[in-house]
Order: C-alpha cells, then sequence, then structure tokens
C-alpha cells in the first residue's frame, strides 16, 4: 500500500514565519507568475465582509417564520428553497435546515475542519473553528451551551450535527413570543448568527 | 489511526470565547487574504476541496496544533502548490517567480469572482452502487478506522464514532468518496447518509439520555447492524 506523504521537510517551512508575511509571499510569487489578480483577491475579501454573511440566514429564517409555505419547502429541500432567494453559492450546494422545537434543539459543528453554509452565514467565526469548540461540541453540547449563555428545559434533547461531508446544515431557530405581527424586517433583527448555528436563540423583542 | 484534525471529543482543550455578532470577519487584514489567496489559487483547477483539506491534515502535529486558523491555511496551501507542480519549492524559498507558467489561462480575473462564488461546487454524482439501507435501519461504522487505498489517507469517519450503532436518519444520496478523491483516484461516488447515534454510544458520561450526535456517513463505511 503506497504510504502519504513524507512527514519532514514541508514546503511551508520554506516561507517566512511571520503569517502576515508569509501571505505576502505566496501572492507575490502567484501574481508574478500571472496565477493570481490581486484585483480578485479584493473582490473576494469585500464579498465575504459585505455581501455574503449571517443577513441571508437571517432573511431565510424571517421568511420560513412568516410563510408557512416556504417553511414546508425549505425543510423538505432547503437548496431549492434558498436558492429561489438567491444563497446558492460555494459551501451552500447542499443545504439542509434543521428546525428548533420544544423537544429538540440543534446545534451545528465541524469536528473534522472548519465545514459552514457560507452562501447563508459568510465566514465562520474563529470560535466556530477553534480547536475547543470541535473537540467539546459533539461530547459536551450543554456545557458548550452553557459558556453561550444558553440554558435549555431539562427535557429538551440536543441533537449536534457533525458536518462530515459536504452537506451543509442551518438551524431553523425557534420564533420568540412575543412577536406575533412582526413583519419579516422587524423579525430579521432577532435572528442572530449564533441562533442559526444553535449556540444561540432568537433575540427576545 | 488518524491524523491531528481528528479532535471530536477530546478532552483538554478549555473554554470557548465566544464573539459579537458585529465582530470583524477578518480580524487581521492577512486573514482575508489569506482565504482569498487560497481560494484564488483553488480556482486553478489543480486541486479538489478533498485533496486541501487533506493538505492540511497533512501537517506535521506539532504544527497543526501550533497555528492560527489561517495560518494552517498557508501552510496547507504552500503543500498543495508544490505537490501540484503550480511552484517550485525554490520560488517558495526565494519568493518571487522563476520561470513562467501554463496555467495562466485559468487565473480567475477579478471579474469571475462573483460568479466562481455563486456557481460553487456540487458533490453529488451519479453512481451505480446499489442504496443498502433505508431510513430507520441501524448500521455499524467501520471497527478499524483509515483509508483503505492510501496507509494515512484522507477519510472522514471521525475516531470518536468508530465501531458505533447509529440510526439511518436520512439518504442525502450518492456523493464523491473523499477517501478516493484526496488522492486522485477517481469520484467513486456511493450513497451517503445521515446517521444519528446516542451519546451514550459515544461518550462514557453523556451529558442527557436523550442526546445525539449526527454524521454524515458514506455507506463504505457501515455495515449493517442488528
Amino acid at each position: 500500500m503506497p504510504h502519504d506523504h513524507a512527514d519532514h521537510d514541508h514546503p511551508h517551512t520554506l516561507l517566512p514565519p511571520d503569517p502576515a508575511l508569509r501571505v505576502k509571499a505566496l501572492e507575490t510569487i502567484l501574481t508574478q507568475k500571472g496565477l493570481i489578480d490581486p484585483a480578485a483577491l479584493d473582490e473576494i475579501i469585500e464579498t465575504y465582509e459585505t455581501k455574503i454573511g449571517p443577513r441571508n440566514g437571517a432573511h431565510v429564517v424571517a421568511k420560513a417564520w412568516t410563510d408557512p409555505t416556504f417553511k414546508a419547502a425549505l425543510l423538505k429541500d432547503a437548496t431549492a428553497a434558498v436558492s429561489e432567494m438567491g444563497y446558492y453559492g460555494r459551501q451552500g450546494e447542499h443545504m439542509i435546515v434543521v428546525e428548533n422545537t420544544d423537544e429538540v434543539h440543534n446545534i451545528v459543528v465541524c469536528t473534522l475542519c472548519s465545514c459552514y453554509p457560507w452562501p447563508l452565514l459568510g465566514i465562520p467565526p474563529t470560535w466556530y473553528k477553534s480547536d475547543a469548540y470541535r473537540a467539546r461540541a459533539v461530547r459536551e453540547p450543554r456545557k458548550v451551551l452553557a459558556e453561550f449563555g444558553v440554558t435549555l428545559p431539562s427535557d429538551m434533547s440536543v441533537r449536534v450535527w457533525d458536518s462530515t461531508a459536504e452537506t451543509r446544515y442551518l438551524v431553523l431557530p425557534q420564533r420568540p413570543k412575543g412577536t406575533d405581527g412582526m413583519d419579516e424586517a422587524t423579525l430579521m433583527g432577532l435572528i442572530t448568527r449564533d441562533s442559526m448555528i444553535g449556540t444561540g436563540l432568537a433575540s427576545a423583542p | 489511526m488518524s491524523r491531528v484534525h481528528d479532535m471530536g471529543g477530546r478532552f483538554g482543550d478549555g473554554a470557548i470565547v465566544p464573539e459579537a455578532e458585529d465582530d470583524p470577519v477578518f480580524h487581521e487584514d492577512w486573514h482575508g487574504r489569506a482565504l482569498a489567496v487560497t481560494l484564488a489559487a483553488g480556482a486553478l483547477g489543480k486541486w479538489n476541496i478533498d485533496i486541501s483539506r487533506h493538505g492540511r491534515e497533512c501537517l506535521p502535529p506539532v504544527d497543526y496544533a501550533s497555528m492560527s486558523y489561517y495560518e494552517k491555511w498557508m501552510a496547507g496551501l504552500a503543500g498543495l502548490l508544490v505537490d501540484a507542480n503550480v511552484l517550485t519549492r525554490e520560488e517558495l524559498a526565494q519568493g518571487c517567480a522563476i520561470g513562467s507558467s501554463d496555467l495562466t489561462d485559468k487565473r480567475m480575473d477579478a471579474d469571475k469572482v462573483a460568479g466562481v462564488l455563486a456557481s460553487g461546487g456540487p458533490a453529488d454524482r451519479p453512481s451505480d452502487v446499489p442504496v443498502a439501507y433505508s431510513v430507520g435501519d441501524m448500521v455499524r461504522t467501520r471497527t478499524i478506522n483509515g483509508n483503505r487505498h492510501v496507509n494515512g489517507g484522507h477519510t472522514r469517519l471521525p475516531s470518536y464514532a468508530v465501531g458505533a450503532v447509529g440510526r439511518i436518519l436520512m439518504n442525502h444520496g450518492t456523493h464523491i468518496l473523499p477517501d478516493s478523491s484526496a488522492h486522485r483516484l477517481g469520484d467513486a461516488a456511493e450513497p451517503l447518509y445521515a446517521v444519528a447515534f446516542a451519546a451514550s454510544e459515544l461518550w462514557a458520561n453523556p451529558e442527557h439520555p436523550k442526546d445525539e450526535v449526527v454524521l454524515d456517513l458514506w455507506q463504505s463505511y457501515l455495515s449493517a447492524a442488528t
């Protein structure tokens, strides 16, 4: 059986140790080679800073809270439902939406790397990519939730979704009490990023 | 055996530090640059997502554990660029291009970015592998983990779920098998399932009797359990 990779002299050791210089070195070499366009890098950064982020997911959730037909479609085929809203793309090719209820609370992690539904939530926060979250969310989700200030009723079960394939999970949080009659735009203000990962709840009005 | 990235369930990592909802997407300028260089280099088409994940996983454990997130991305990218003959070790060492590339027509220019990000890269593929399990069936994961094609190769069954019995919760259709794709051995698509495991099946001291962990697992990771 072939063995994978020599475990010494990794190419990264050839680059400068300082991370900012490291990135600069790779960008410089690839640009000189004609393989990347620095303006494309600016475009990617701007896209994830200003265009693709958790407001997209909040829009989906608010629509699901106010439109039962859309909610049913979302839970049946999330990829199709969010695509119709313009939220298809890289790292969201196979979307599944899981609904929080009085019986079950959902929470999403990627223990092996950092899989996350980019078109709906953007680039994950640092804690989502941290060793501590990756290691602990599957084994002790309730302790993890407590660190986010969330305590669940004792009769509620927790379902942790470990994103081990290309399917990407978005939590549909419970609609807070006292929000009857609120429109989609107002409801969006209650829907946090963490509530769609499952480490938080939607905010009270 | 597995590699350093396979940390689900591990003890000793300490508290999680939540972030405010309005914290910057990139905490340092070079973080955004690292993400963008990685995406732009990926657009050259010399590797797939499984190869790139495996590149990061193959970092020496001491480096993986000490590097921040985007440092791992940069180190993984350096390895991918050399492995795929996009850049040479000498170029990395010198910090400048030496000679020309035959890949320049693959460069993702700024006006292509929106289209590339919006089109994505689906992982479902047709497959001749018959579907073996239905929703509700009980299955057991491999009792010895590891890539069956390449020793130390890429696989997506986390160690914490090895040899565990769970219940088929969803059938996701047929997807590229990372164990094959990561080593340029073809897509080898096969059925992929969401499998639910009771926390008590995975942990010595589960937090709650009703809790579950769900993993997406390929059919070849599973066998029927009664």
